[in-house]
């Protein structure tokens, strides 16, 4: 044996899972991620750009928070990238990969604008909202529930089906507007009069309120209640689920259920609360972002706060800098995908160790 | 060129631009990577690839252009960058064992940046549509031959490079020893593992390489079909091309077909225009490969035969010691 040995060549170490970490070091990790990962995008903006990394910080830091204006944008902004986010996020604790929040919030937005443009002004206003409110999360649900059957029915794979409904939905999104903008143009110009009410003169307290009370109903609701439970068993072993007879098929489709109604609420929120009409491009991939934000907050509703606030201050900072400095927006996507792949491969730090192989001295 | 073999010309350049995104996802998926990122990958190859162009003709000037360098640069540069965005995926995926939906979807936002900050960058209307006079050279007696030339002899290098791209890894796939192993892989990487296969070599060659074919698509769809103009439309057709995976049921081979008609559905839309359909009728034409994919995707999971299936351990990571 001990010949053999020699010739078998020893890695410099092995990798071995952790065992449980108190929740400190989860934070820590994270924290040393995002830090390495603003440094990192800092040294890459200043290379392409040749301005001093502090000074852009200090631009977009300004742009998110210089002005009374710029802070209720972003609460806005944050709001909806955060209700969307809580949305995907029962379906993914059950390991439901539901990559159509973009199309379940556009149909929710789509219903709403059908409900203004087609009953706004012949009914009283209370009861147009209702309407508004009542068809928005319809149709978020019915967007969300047929990959959810299908998935029950046949286990057809829900990633690829949701991502073809966005499509369908976005295409419902422009053949309503060519069918409703006369000229052709495609554009439907705003309708704020049967939008949703404006309290305390806040164009965007609404929406914020709306989202705030989604984020404690969701954090109960997946914390608290049997069927957030359930959710959680299924997401982490299906035949344990079915061995302490949960009905699988019934949580799947009644999880998407709940998604597919707060996408739909979301969409609501958009095209009542703020915009006032409707374009293919009203969610703008927020639908997909929303999944990045659920998953770096390890589905933490709470968490969801921060790490919505962490994407919408890279987007409207990036703006920021487009305007001051005349730097392509795009650098938005560039920074985000780096904090993105920064803060997901730091997870690997955290389930395992690398552990260097003492004997590797003997066998040299 | 009558208007039914317009049609047709146009529906294969739109469908070979999709070809090479669905036959590098077919690549990566049989090694059981979900590679969500495609689209932004076919951005990242056709930014590259453009840039290169420019590049290359703003060094050599007019006079000294080379017709075959000026193909082949972009064509590297295209295979690279698409390559870079494989390995920072599978080095996410495999070596640091993320989720692979979650990095695939980072993946195309990062894509989707990037190639637009390089576009930003380089010089795009002299050199892209020059670009394109070699891109599409086709044979000089394809216009001799009436709609027979037209519509088989009269495309660019890129249309006919994606056809033998797809034979090829269907070839490779089916009746080689190493394509074997990579099927094994994405079936059953704990029987692959056991059977001395190096199953993360294996996932990180094929995602690497799969994004390379997949950058040649964003390549395809610039210099080729929309004749050097560049357009930030690249990963709507990712998506679709992902979607021709399913719609394929991950064959290369009927890849081509597949494509052919994915492109047929997509420009008859406006193909239509002329004979009456309304604006908005177009729209509902623009929503049929979708459709068509969601009927696939049911229809093949609720036969559930074998031969269809996608690999068994699609998306899931992989590690020896958890089992």
């Amino acid at each position: 044996m001990e010949k053999s040995d020699k010739k078998i060549r020893t890695p410099l170490f092995h990798i071995a899972k952790r065992e449980a970490m108190p929740w400190y070091f989860g934070v820590i990790v994270r924290a040393v991620a995002v830090v390495a990962a603003l440094i990192v995008a800092g040294v890459l903006v200043a290379v392409l750009t040749g301005k001093n990394p502090i000074q852009v910080y200090a631009t977009m830091f300004d742009g998110v928070f210089g002005h009374s204006d710029r802070i209720w944008n972003m609460g806005q902004k944050v709001a909806i990238l955060l209700g969307i986010s809580l949305a995907v996020t029962p379906a993914f604790k059950m390991k439901f990969w539901n990559c159509g929040a973009e199309g379940q919030v556009i149909i929710g937005g789509l219903a709403t604008i059908c409900v203004m443009v087609f009953l706004g002004g012949k009914i009283p206003t209370p009861l147009l909202l209702v309407i508004m409110l009542v068809a928005s999360v319809l149709a978020g649900v019915i967007w969300a529930v047929i990959p959810a059957v299908f998935k029950a029915l046949f286990n057809t794979n829900e990633t690829l089906f949701t991502l073809m409904m966005n499509y369908v939905a976005i295409h419902l999104v422009a053949y309503f507007l060519k069918l409703v903008a006369k000229d052709g143009s495609g554009v439907l110009s705003p309708l704020p009069q049967y939008g949703l009410p404006v309290i305390a003169d806040k164009a965007f307290l609404l929406n914020i309120l709306i989202v705030a009370a989604v984020t404690v109903a969701i954090y109960i609701y997946l914390k608290s209640s049997k069927q957030g439970y359930e959710i959680s068993v299924v997401g982490e072993s299906e035949n344990t689920a079915k061995y302490i007879g949960i009905n699988v098929k019934k949580v799947i489709i009644r999880t998407l259920v709940v998604s597919g109604a707060i996408c739909g609420l979301m969409g609501l929120l958009i095209v009542g609360g703020t915009d006032h009409t409707i374009n293919t491009a009203v969610v703008g991939g927020r639908g997909f972002t929303a999944i990045m934000v659920s998953w770096l907050a390890k589905f933490n509703p709470l968490v969801m706060v921060l790490t919505s606030f962490l994407i919408v201050f890279l987007e409207v900072g990036s703006d920021q800098l487009n305007t001051m400095f005349g730097i392509s927006s795009s650098i938005a996507d560039i920074l985000t995908g780096i904090i993105l792949f920064f803060i997901i491969g730091c997870e690997f730090f955290l389930r395992y160790k690398i552990v260097p192989n003492k004997n590797r001295k003997e066998n040299a | 060129m009558s208007p039914i073999v317009s049609f047709i010309v146009s529906a294969i350049g739109l469908g070979m631009t999709l070809l090479y995104g669905s036959t590098g996802e077919t690549l990566t998926e049989k090694s059981g990577h979900l590679n969500l990122g495609i689209p932004g990958v076919m951005c990242v190859g056709a930014a590259c690839g453009c840039f290169a162009e420019s590049v290359y003709f703003a060094a050599v000037g007019i006079k000294g252009t080379i017709p075959v360098l000026a193909v082949l640069i972009p064509m590297l540069a295209t295979i690279l960058g698409g390559a870079l965005c494989g390995l920072i995926f599978s080095f996410l995926t495999v070596t640091l064992r993320a989720n692979q939906n979650v990095t695939g979807l980072a993946l195309t936002t990062f894509g989707v940046g990037v190639s637009e900050y390089i576009i930003a960058q380089a010089d795009v209307v002299g050199p892209f549509v020059r670009g394109n006079k070699y891109f599409k050279a086709s044979l000089p007696f394809a216009d001799d031959l009436g709609w027979f030339g037209e519509i088989f002899l009269s495309h660019g290098i890129l249309i006919y490079l994606s056809i033998a791209v797809a034979l090829a890894v269907t070839f490779f796939l089916n009746r080689t020893r190493v394509g074997l192993n990579l099927r094994a892989v994405g079936e059953n990487p704990a029987t692959a593992d056991a059977a001395g296969i190096n199953v993360s070599l294996y996932r990180y060659l094929a995602t690497c390489i799969g994004c390379g074919i997949a950058g040649l698509g964003g390549l395809t769809f610039i210099m080729d079909y929309l004749n050097g103009t560049w357009e930030y439309m690249i990963d709507d057709l990712g998506w679709l091309a992902v979607a021709l995976v399913i719609f394929t049921v991950w064959k290369p081979n009927l890849g081509i077909i597949g494509s052919f008609i994915f492109g047929a559905l997509y420009v008859a839309s406006s193909f239509f225009a002329k004979y009456g359909i309304s604006l908005s009728d177009q729209e509902l034409f623009k929503m049929l490969p979708y459709l068509v994919t969601i009927i696939v995707l049911i229809i093949t999971s609720a036969r559930s035969r074998k031969k269809n299936q996608p690999p068994a351990a699609l998306g899931l990571p992989y590690f020896r010691e958890e089992r």
